[in-house]
């Protein structure tokens, strides 16, 4: 009990008093150890390579393949370059992937997010080269997966414009979920060890995400009525979404 | 309802979204930059030493800004287009 009010007072100080205090979704250049910096880099390597192979099958089997994936691709360039003010008085950017990963699954994604996020890295400081691997863990496979997961399982079960926005709010708060367990994991608490952590970078990252979430959210459902209507009218050749 | 119209509605809730917390906590600096996740995790671990430091950085926030508009230009030109050419096919096939 001492323990959980002690934490919730210096969560609550932080808050508080540094109010100018702002946590993006990328692990800085550096912020990683070694070892866990390539502990992600191989995880994610997999997820990039089914994705390479999965781009060159939907573009042969679908001709206008091509133009969505320069939607999606160009809605995640869109998005995670928007550093939206929160209620937090900080900003933070939504990620634009799960647009691409109800349309075309979450691999594909894992390769767009891997460019922005290299583009960010080399170009902007944000991110970096050693952290990519985590980065792309996060933004790019996480965050996508846990899209496509929700858009699945909901879209014969409620309205499909409700799937649309839980998955993309939901894989945009996963994908920060997951950056604070990658900087939990190589920043244990030296008194509360991994958890403690965890609970420390979630905190101070979900306040600030849940109100992008949702405005990422309702962006994604804005373009996928578009896409629906477009579909509708026999202008789209598009899978079952 | 029209797709439009629900649209619009949309677009107005995520104005609505940006625009609430700079009405309405308007003396917060809103800090942006990412980098400064990094801050919790040194505090948690004082002794840590970032390993690597970035190839490269913008030299000033106009530069940075500078980057941060391309990449957007790069994705809502890609959009806008992509919208355009479906709004062509759109008006094309509905005039056959």
């Amino acid at each position: 009990m001492k323990k959980k009010s002690s934490l919730f007072f210096i969560i609550l100080a932080l808050l508080v008093l540094v109010p100018n205090i702002s946590y993006g979704m990328h692990v800085m250049e550096g912020f990683l150890p070694a070892g866990w910096a390539i502990f992600w880099a191989v995880l994610s390597l997999p997820f990039f390579l089914v994705g390479i192979k999965k781009l060159g099958q939907v573009t042969k089997n679908n001709p206008d393949a091509k133009l969505l994936l320069g939607l999606v691709g160009g809605f995640a360039f869109v998005l995670s370059a928007l550093k939206i003010p929160s209620v937090t008085g900080s900003c933070s950017h939504p990620t634009g992937v799960g647009l691409g990963a109800i349309f075309f699954g979450p691999t594909i994604m894992t390769v767009i997010g891997t460019i922005v996020l290299l583009f960010q890295a080399l170009f902007l400081a944000h991110g970096g080269i050693t952290t990519l691997g985590a980065n792309v863990f996060s933004m790019g496979i996480i965050g996508p997966f846990v899209s496509y997961g929700i858009f699945r399982g909901l879209k014969n079960k409620v309205n499909k414009k409700a799937a649309v926005f839980l998955a993309s709010a939901l894989g945009n708060l996963a994908t920060y979920c997951i950056t604070s367990l990658e900087l939990a994991l190589a920043f244990p608490d030296p008194v509360g060890g991994v958890t403690a952590s965890l609970t420390k970078f979630l905190l101070v990252f979900a306040l600030t995400q849940i109100p992008l979430a949702i405005a990422e959210g309702l962006l994604t459902v804005i373009v996928y009525n578009l896409m629906v209507e477009y579909k509708e009218k026999g202008v789209l050749k598009l899978g079952n979404i | 309802m029209e797709t439009s119209k629900i649209n619009l509605i949309l677009l107005i809730l995520v104005i609505a979204i940006v625009l609430v917390p700079l009405i309405f906590k308007s003396d917060a600096e809103y800090g942006g930059a990412d980098g400064q996740a990094g801050d919790l995790a040194l505090e948690i671990n004082p002794n840590y030493e970032p390993w690597v430091e970035p190839l490269w950085e913008p030299p000033s926030g106009e530069i940075e800004s500078l980057l941060f508009s391309v990449q957007v230009a790069i994705g809502a030109g890609s959009i806008g287009y992509v919208l355009g050419l479906l709004k062509g096919r759109n008006t094309v096939a509905s005039n056959r």
